[in-house]
């Protein structure tokens, strides 16, 4: 399989926390432990999980933006090249959106400037109207149009639908090959919502772009993404096809997210099957699996024994000790 | 296209200009201080007396009249011509160690802002050093060893005073150092310059902007201390340099009260707008202040 875009093997992420003299104890927060997954050429795989799974660490590690460790990080069938020089040609073809437009926005910078900032960053542009061509031709592909009204006004005067527009178009000026979304439509009005992701859609069918979608919401992920990595805690905890791990999910954590996953059509009589308890915390995690606390399958050798990664089916992963007895049932 | 880049830069300014026009702080600052940046820059052209050569005898301390206005000092000198003279130096000793100061304290407090650990260490250490030291004898001792020229103590000034600035523009650097849209241009791929020049540098600006009229006033109240003192440069007659003579000759006791309160007057004007200058634009350029 050469038209894997992106390629990562056992990706850590560990932070080491101090006290308040700036020494090291010896707590480690593993907020990304031992991940492995790749994405083909014009395919969006969905990270779930929720909050503190280490999601985003997860996206922000790909992109080298926090300090990670790997077996393997494969770009395009490359090796990762770490030299400066080699992140910066792998920055301008792998891009980030972010959760919040209100924050990822320069407040004093106008439209036209922060669109355009990859091309200055990198060096792409010689004039000023081509400039200001790139720039209407980003901004209205990201359909805010006419792109020039757009030029010369700040965040502010924008609404969040809006703003989100512009960092699409700003991300995508540099023709990228990959991109990671973390929840890119979580803060926006739900009205809006359906616009920002059609866009995406159809900028990935354009660009032949590939997508690391970051989502809480098992609904979306399904309703968008190719394939699927349910996360817990720093792992992965199953990964498959979109609709695979919605109706024949194997892992009990799976299994518990999609029982509270509101559909269409199906009544309820009110009690649903909530998970009991909260995700402990992550300095003092024992050796076992990561979810046994949670787990209401868990026995003797979930506390005791990290489970693999086993294959259940054509691209369908899942890291349980109790898959056969679970698949039975 | 670039006519509608002008179009908004004028709208921007104009903006500016009608909020200075309806605060009443801003207003009164900056119409005194335009009054005397005016006399600074084209007094010297007009006033018909020398403010170097002696008088006659007979015009010694004289108290205002027709012909001397503001009267005369104990060397026969006119002393409005002393003052408008004075301005200019005043104000030129004023700005450029604001903007030396300035530089020096943003410089410092962004590198040691962005880059954090050991610069940052080395760099605060320094910060604190020069916060720490009573500024007034530094001043005196580095303008005694440097001599007494209008550059001295203009670098006197401004290196003595851009500590507080310096802090001021760390604080702030590292909040908006973390930033999403910082993290942003990094994943851009852009390099430290180019993050501290457009994105931290605009988003602190506001903050050294009002710091920067606040200073501007301390940088002339120093000059008026050391001219007064007598470490000014004594061919050029600034203000501080009028009140040295004035106390020197005794005119407090003479009762030659025309000699030492026009200077005095005009040093505390100029502060005081410098003040209600940086007090208003805060509140002009700080939109959370901003009345809906």
């Amino acid at each position: 399989m050469d038209n894997n875009i992106i390629e990562v093997k056992n990706l850590k992420v560990y932070f080491k926390l101090k006290n308040i003299f700036g020494k090291k104890k010896n707590l480690v927060v593993k907020a990304v432990d031992g991940v492995s997954f790749e994405i083909k050429e014009g395919e969006i795989l969905s990270l779930v999980g929720e909050s503190g799974s280490g999601k985003t660490t997860t996206g922000k590690a790909l992109l080298q933006l926090v300090n990670c460790e790997f077996d393997v990080l494969k770009f395009q069938g490359k090796e990762m090249d770490l030299t400066k020089k080699g992140l910066n040609s792998f920055r301008q073809k792998a891009q980030m959106i972010y959760q919040d437009p209100y924050q990822s926005l320069n407040p004093r910078q106008q439209i036209i400037d922060i669109v355009t900032e990859p091309l200055e960053v990198n060096k792409l542009i010689s004039s000023e109207e081509e400039r200001l061509k790139r720039a209407k031709e980003a901004l209205e592909q990201a359909g805010l149009k006419p792109g020039e009204d757009y030029f010369f006004r700040y965040p502010y005067e924008l609404s969040g639908g809006q703003r989100q527009r512009v960092v699409i178009a700003s991300s995508m000026i540099m023709s990228p090959k990959f991109i990671v979304a973390d929840e890119p439509v979580s803060m926006l009005d739900a009205s809006i919502r359906t616009g920002i992701l059609k866009l995406m859609i159809e900028l990935k069918e354009k660009n032949n772009l590939a997508y690391l979608f970051i989502t809480h919401d098992l609904s979306l992920a399904w309703l968008i993404s190719d394939r699927i990595a349910i996360m817990y805690l720093g792992k992965i905890m199953e990964i498959g096809e979109a609709n695979i791990i919605i109706n024949e999910g194997v892992h009990p954590y799976t299994k518990a997210l999609i029982r509270v996953m509101p559909k269409a059509g199906v009544k309820r009589d009110g009690l649903r099957d909530v998970l009991e308890g909260e995700v402990p915390n992550p300095t003092s995690i024992n050796s076992g699996c990561k979810f046994c606390n949670r787990c209401p399958l868990a026995t003797e050798i979930c506390f005791e024994q990290e489970p693999e990664m086993k294959r259940i089916g054509k691209n369908h992963y899942a890291a349980c000790h109790k898959l056969e007895e679970n698949s039975e049932e | 296209m670039n006519s509608i880049k002008h179009e908004m830069r004028r709208r921007k300014i104009k903006e500016f200009g009608s909020s200075v026009y309806h605060n009443k702080t801003a207003l009164v600052g900056t119409i005194v201080l335009s009054f005397f940046v005016i006399v600074a820059i084209f007094g010297p052209m007009i006033i018909p007396f020398s403010t170097l050569d002696f008088g006659n005898p007979e015009d010694m301390l004289q108290a205002p009249n027709g012909e001397h206005w503001l009267g005369t000092d104990d060397m026969g000198r006119d002393i409005l011509a002393n003052l408008i003279s004075g301005a200019r130096v005043s104000l030129l000793i004023g700005f450029l160690a604001t903007l030396i100061s300035m530089g020096i304290g943003t410089l410092i407090g962004i590198s040691s802002g962005y880059f954090g650990k050991a610069i940052d260490n080395i760099l605060m250490r320094l910060t604190d050093f020069f916060l720490v030291i009573p500024w007034l004898p530094l001043m005196m001792v580095l303008a005694a060893i440097l001599g007494t020229s209008i550059w001295n103590i203009i670098f006197v000034i401004g290196i003595t005073s851009w500590a507080g600035t310096a802090r001021v523009v760390r604080a702030q650097t590292l909040s908006v150092k973390e930033r999403q849209f910082v993290e942003r241009t990094v994943s851009l791929g852009s390099g430290s310059f180019h993050i501290m020049s457009k994105h931290i540098l605009p988003n602190v600006f506001p903050l050294i902007f009002a710091n920067t009229v606040l200073i501007a006033a301390a940088a002339i109240l120093s000059e008026t201390t050391l001219s007064f003192l007598g470490l000014g440069d004594p061919t050029r007659a600034s203000w501080g340099m009028m009140l040295h003579y004035a106390f020197e000759s005794g005119a407090a006791s003479a009762n030659a009260y025309w000699y030492y309160l026009p200077p005095g007057i005009c040093v505390v004007l100029v502060v005081l707008s410098f003040a209600l200058m940086g007090y208003a634009f805060d509140e002009i350029m700080n939109p959370k202040f901003k009345e809906r």
